[in-house]
């Protein structure tokens, strides 16, 4: 074979061998941003394939030309980690015959590299590629860093298609993903809008209840007796997360603690944190704004890992075992501790786990930040309508108006009280937040599911049903 | 007390309520439009006629958006409007 270089997409999926009920995969760090799941679904449905199964590590709302996919059963069935509001409502509103499959970030790649999820062509974006595949996400107009989610579609799929709008003379250097994998490379005119895959800057919030909740959340770390030498620490992307980032921070340079490392998707804020010594390196198995890609490109401390790596439950370890601290985020958390973040306060899908519950079963504290109630609705219930993380992996939850403990841990509690912060009951914060926005009636499902989530052990944790009315 | 024009009080950003109350003459006609339909819908219409109530409005076309605003809220955007709309 001289190269792998293909003239058309086309061509491409012909090659592959794809056929009706097969399974195709996309990994998803173009975001918002991405054109390639897009254009390969429309020229799959044109070629009059069908009855496929789409496993993608995450959706987005660019990606909603697939629900006609779905209604057209080019589409029968998703597997996902992730997927926003549009794509969200539409499979709460019942358009899919079968359940989505939710998994986490480090379950996905678990069941891929297991065997129960197979993929017979995967799909790989790639901002640089030369023409054997090997493949980059660091290089070229739509660079987006790190590649992390698409090392086990690349490695375990029957055949890997390789699409890149920067078609680079062999060897790439500082390459990725490896050729050993890929079958074909594709070029097109753009794998996506740059201002969809990365952030510009994300910020920490100026909300004054947000700086609060950061304040407490950073205090709580400090007291946690893991704030030391080699400490190791993940956060989101949140307003609040990232504030009580930058708190934590000023705390380390203050006492002067040399962290070991960061991990995550990676935001500005954890490559500031590395460059002013907080850390030895960053563990980066996604990039969320220029700065990072910019890190992860320059500075060899600054390393990308895979979605294994990250965060699977079967590798013979993962970074997130490693991990000391975890800052999450909930749309409701109940008295059990247990946590949702797949649906809203009206019962639709508009999220998933992500590494959510990879991290809070790996990190010694998990810790939840959020509101007492947003809009009116508080935060913490008797019952989540979904379980996404149990509560048995959740260690703290930070809110405004205080901080709750799970009672499985005594000695957090010992330390956060002689510390002087404001500990209460779980029960108390639900009361003191239902005295200010009044009791919340139960929201109705309809007696359908329509997404299962799986525990990143392979278990059902879970079930999701849909919504009826408007 | 009697509503003689057109009144608003209020704005449409999250945990606020955008009232709008117009003259009538068949009682209490009540529109709700809430992001928090589900769980406060009945409390929130309750609210409202016993402001309404409070303040002597027997006849009136009130609509209410609701972005989901505490009962403090509510309550002060309807007397807002109400004081609005009875004119002077």
């Amino acid at each position: 074979m001289n190269n792998k270089v293909v003239s058309s997409l086309r061509e491409a999926i012909e090659l592959s061998g794809l056929k009706s009920g097969m399974t195709v995969s996309f990994h998803h760090h173009l975001r918002n941003g991405d054109f390639v799941l897009n254009m390969v679904m429309a020229e799959i449905a044109q070629m009059g394939i069908r009855d496929l199964t789409v496993n993608a590590s995450s959706l987005f709302d660019i990606h909603a030309p697939l629900l006609q996919h779905i209604e057209n059963h080019v589409v029968t069935r998703l597997q996902t980690d992730y997927m926003s509001g549009t794509i969200g409502k539409a499979i709460s509103r019942g358009i899919m015959d079968n359940p989505v499959e939710f998994r986490t970030h480090g379950g996905r790649p678990s069941d891929i590299e297991l065997g129960r999820t197979p993929i017979d062509v995967a799909f790989i974006a790639a901002p640089a590629a030369d023409d054997m595949g090997n493949c980059s996400g660091k290089y070229g107009k739509s660079a987006c860093g790190s590649l992390g989610y698409a090392y086990p579609d690349a490695a375990n799929a029957k055949k890997v298609v390789v699409i890149t709008d920067n078609l680079v003379p062999y060897p790439l250097p500082d390459w990725s993903i490896p050729e050993t994998y890929v079958d074909y490379v594709v070029t097109v005119d753009a794998i996506g809008d740059p201002n969809g895959i990365v952030s510009g800057t994300t910020k920490i919030t100026r909300d004054p209840v947000g700086l609060v909740m950061a304040d407490l959340a950073a205090q709580v770390i400090r007291h946690s007796g893991l704030l030391k030498d080699g400490f190791s620490f993940q956060t989101g992307a949140g307003g609040a997360s990232l504030a009580a980032a930058k708190y934590l921070k000023d705390i380390m340079l203050r006492e002067n603690i040399h962290g070991s490392f960061g991990c995550g998707g990676i935001t500005g804020y954890m490559v500031d944190m590395l460059n002013e010594g907080c850390f030895e390196s960053l563990m980066d198995v996604q990039c969320f704004d220029l700065k990072a890609v910019e890190s992860i490109r320059t500075n060899p401390r600054h390393q990308e890992i895979s979605a294994s790596h990250y965060a699977s439950p079967s590798a013979r370890s993962a970074v997130v075992n490693s991990l000391d601290v975890v800052i999450l985020g909930a749309t409701e958390v109940d008295t059990d501790f247990n946590v949702n973040v797949h649906t809203d306060s009206n019962g639709y899908i508009m999220g998933g786990s992500g590494g959510h519950s990879d991290t809070a079963a790996g990190a010694k504290l998990s810790m939840i930040i959020a509101p007492m109630y947003r809009a009116r609705l508080p935060i913490v219930t008797d019952r989540v309508n979904c379980i996404s993380t149990p509560g048995r992996d959740i260690d703290v939850l930070v809110t405004q108006g205080g901080i709750a403990v799970n009672p499985k841990n005594t000695e957090l509690r010992q330390r956060l009280t002689d510390a002087g912060l404001p500990v209460v009951d779980i029960h108390q914060l639900k009361e003191t937040a239902e005295r200010i926005t009044g009791t919340p009636c139960r929201i109705a499902h309809s007696d359908r599911v329509v997404a299962n989530v799986i525990y990143r052990d392979g278990t059902l944790l879970d079930t999701i049903h849909g919504v009826s009315g408007k | 007390m009697e509503i003689i024009k057109k009144a608003s009080a209020g704005t449409l950003e999250s945990s606020d309520v955008y009232v709008e109350i117009e003259p009538g003459s068949r009682g209490i006609q009540l529109t709700l439009d809430s992001v928090v339909e589900q769980q406060f819908g009945q409390s929130i219409r309750a609210l409202v006629q016993e402001v309404l109530a409070e303040l002597g409005v027997t006849d009136a076309n009130i609509s209410i958006a609701d972005r989901g605003a505490l009962d403090c809220v509510i309550r002060a955007r309807v007397e807002t409007a109400v004081m609005r709309g009875k004119g002077e």
